[in-house]
């Protein structure tokens, strides 16, 4: 058994019978079998010394029972770690930052508190999956969707606190935005409730987030100040109708304005579905291949995407540059309306062409549940995974993947600049990633890129990718594009290149997690914020 | 020797499947909850299983006749490529017990 720094084994195994005591010896996890459990399955240091792996695991299966491993985590100061369903992969799983953490597993505390659906909330505890609510509000019988990442197994309240997005409507795509009053066990054990959930009769918790005073929520979110145990949640109504229409453009330029006309739509309210933008010349991610003359063309340029000789063939050939996808939720009319109103925006850009695209009256048949993108309709699935596992066009599949996924500006020359920059630093390190990509749209006011790492067995081979990925971290940073959120891995390198006047915002995390935590329990690392007495040792 | 090694495996092997239609029942709810978001008609998991037995076998794990409990234990708490293993908070040894049963329903002892 590893041991948690600096704890004796004597304490830890005294501590270890107290926390049997405190939630039952079946829920208290040592043994090494048990404790594997608690890997990160796509931990690009899997099986070198420097994974991050756990000492053991505590499972309380409520709230009281939590705020008491943090009172005997306190007196023996040992490292917890909590995790909601531990399956944020990509980004940590379920291994702590600091190796010999005590995972906090509250997979049990799976009770859905409250739905409402009259004005359309719920409130959750950390052990919900976005399954699990789905299936509720099925059961229940509610017109109310929510909004879920494409891995549907994962927790809403784990999700939104690693600032996890989704597919609806703006205001619930941001899954931390759409969260409506927290309650957190603190550090000394203490418990708080933020937003209106501070008034003891208020019956506003989850319909107004701010309360009184200083909104605090955000400090538990990528943080380490506190266990959250309850989260309110705002859910969308499910729509009348979904409509979809995709509008082509002919010039490499042109992804300019057509990225503008975009903007002022989404902010405008106008398109309220998640937009897609592609290329029908170039192909790329959930395109059709590009044509072999284009592919002949770019291997000639090494894979200069503005090349004149591919803007001519694109030319003559008529074929788009680029394309988006614009999408619609709302009354059959409005939406209608809605894609007419679009089409006549995007016409200003000389030789845009226009295609009707899906609609379905609401609820989904059973024959349409088959077929659509299931996130987009608010229902969970695992079906994102056949990007990755083992399939006709895949015979080799890797042993997982992690993000990489800075943030850039939302302009077209943003795309285009990254694309140069991401594009010659695949080159540079010979990296599995493709060499041209548009960015996804998950966020109102940013883009954002998303490239995929293969995690594999191989020592050398994660070597190689995790250096490359660090340098990743870097040239983005130098170009002012940083990461919105990383595996523990990286998480030092990312909080590294935020460091405006001096790493103000770092020393501020810092500042508050000296007072809240003194002892440097929980999750110590996370995110880059190392309790005092390891700073500086492991960043 | 080998014979009589062969007949006392196969003896355990049977016992070891053998579950009453309770703890099948039991796997099969169990194994819906978990296991068929992906091991669902063409979901992820099947998809995988068909590339990799190219209709040698059942790409459907449920429609498998060859899955000893023991084997299932393992990928469940192994994991394999980007399948991750389950902690005993999510699947207990009980449930894994009763998906391992339903899953072995149809396999006879050889």
């Amino acid at each position: 058994m590893k041991l948690p720094p600096g704890v004796t084994s004597k304490d830890f195994a005294d501590a270890l019978k107290q926390l049997e005591g405190a939630v039952g010896k079946s829920w208290v996890f040592s043994s090494d079998e048990d404790v594997a459990l608690y890997r990160d399955a796509y931990s690009p240091f899997w099986g070198e010394p420097e994974e991050r792996v756990a000492s053991a695991a505590v499972a309380p299966d409520g709230v009281e029972q939590v705020q008491k491993v943090v009172k005997i985590a306190n007196t023996y100061k040992i490292p917890i770690y909590p995790i909601s369903t531990g399956k944020n992969l990509g980004y940590g799983g379920s291994a702590p930052n600091l190796s010999g953490s005590l995972v906090l597993d509250l997979k049990r505390m799976n009770r859905i508190l409250d739905v409402n659906p009259r004005n359309h909330s719920a409130l959750v505890e950390p052990g919900v999956s976005y399954f699990d609510l789905y299936r509720y509000i099925q059961e229940k019988g509610y017109k109310l969707w929510i909004d879920v990442p494409d891995p549907g197994w994962g927790s809403p309240i784990g999700n939104s606190l690693d600032h996890g997005g989704g597919y609806l409507q703006p205001m619930y795509r941001n899954h931390f935005d759409s969260h409506c009053g927290m309650e957190v066990v603190l550090p000394n054990g203490e418990l708080l409730r933020t937003g209106m959930g501070a008034l003891p009769d208020a019956q506003t918790w989850q319909q107004y987030k701010f309360g009184f005073g200083p909104w605090i929520d955000g400090m538990f979110s990528q943080s380490n100040l506190g266990v959250v145990t309850k989260m309110g949640f705002w859910l969308m109504p499910e729509p009348d109708a979904y409509l979809t229409g995709t509008v082509t453009v002919p010039k490499y330029g042109d992804l300019i304005p057509l990225v503008d006309i975009l903007t002022f739509l989404e902010n405008s309210g106008v398109s309220n579905a998640m937009p897609g933008l592609g290329s029908p010349l170039l192909g790329g991610f959930m395109m059709p291949p590009p044509a072999p003359e284009v592919t002949a063309l770019l291997q000639k340029t090494g894979g200069d995407i503005s090349s004149p000789d591919l803007q001519k063939y694109a030319q003559d050939k008529s074929v788009p540059y680029w394309s988006c996808t614009v999408k619609f939720y709302g009354p059959v009319k409005g939406i209608q309306a809605h894609w007419e109103y679009a089409k006549e925006k995007f016409s200003a850009i000389p030789g845009a062409k226009f295609q009707d695209g899906e609609f379905y009256k609401l609820p989904l048949t059973p024959e349409q549940f088959k077929q659509v993108h299931k996130p987009e309709f608010g229902i969970p699935s695992l079906e994102t995974f056949s990007i990755g596992a083992r399939s006709a066009i895949n015979p080799n599949p890797s042993a997982g993947h992690i993000w990489f996924s800075p943030i850039i500006p939302r302009t077209g020359e943003a795309v285009l600049e990254a694309n140069k920059v991401f594009s010659k630093a695949a080159k540079d390190f010979g990296l599995p990633v493709l060499s041209f990509s548009l960015p996804s749209t998950y966020w109102m006011r940013a883009f954002i890129f998303i490239f995929g790492f293969p995690i594999t067995h191989d020592v050398a081979t994660n070597k190689k990718n995790r250096e490359s990925f660090k340098k990743l971290i870097q040239i983005a940073a130098e170009h002012g594009w940083g990461e919105y959120r990383t595996a523990p891995a990286f998480q030092d390198a990312v909080m590294e290149t935020y460091s405006f006047n001096n790493h103000a915002l770092r020393r501020f995390h810092e500042t508050i997690k000296d007072a809240v935590d003194p002892n440097g329990i929980i999750s110590a690392g996370r995110y880059g914020i190392w309790p005092k007495h390891l700073r500086g040792t492991k960043a | 020797m080998s014979k009589l090694v062969a007949i006392l495996l196969a003896a355990l092997a049977s016992q070891a499947y053998a579950a009453d239609d309770a703890v099948i029942a039991k796997g099969k709810q169990v194994y819906e909850y978990w296991c068929v978001a992906c091991h669902g008609p063409e979901l992820p998991g099947t998809m995988a299983l068909e590339a990799k037995y190219k209709g040698s076998k059942p790409a459907l794990l449920a429609e498998r006749t060859d899955l000893l409990p023991p084997i299932t234990k393992t990928f469940v708490r192994k994991g394999v490529s980007v399948m991750p293993f389950f902690r005993k908070t999510e699947i207990s040894d009980a449930d894994l017990d009763a998906i391992a049963a339903y899953l072995a329903r149809n396999t006879s002892a050889k």
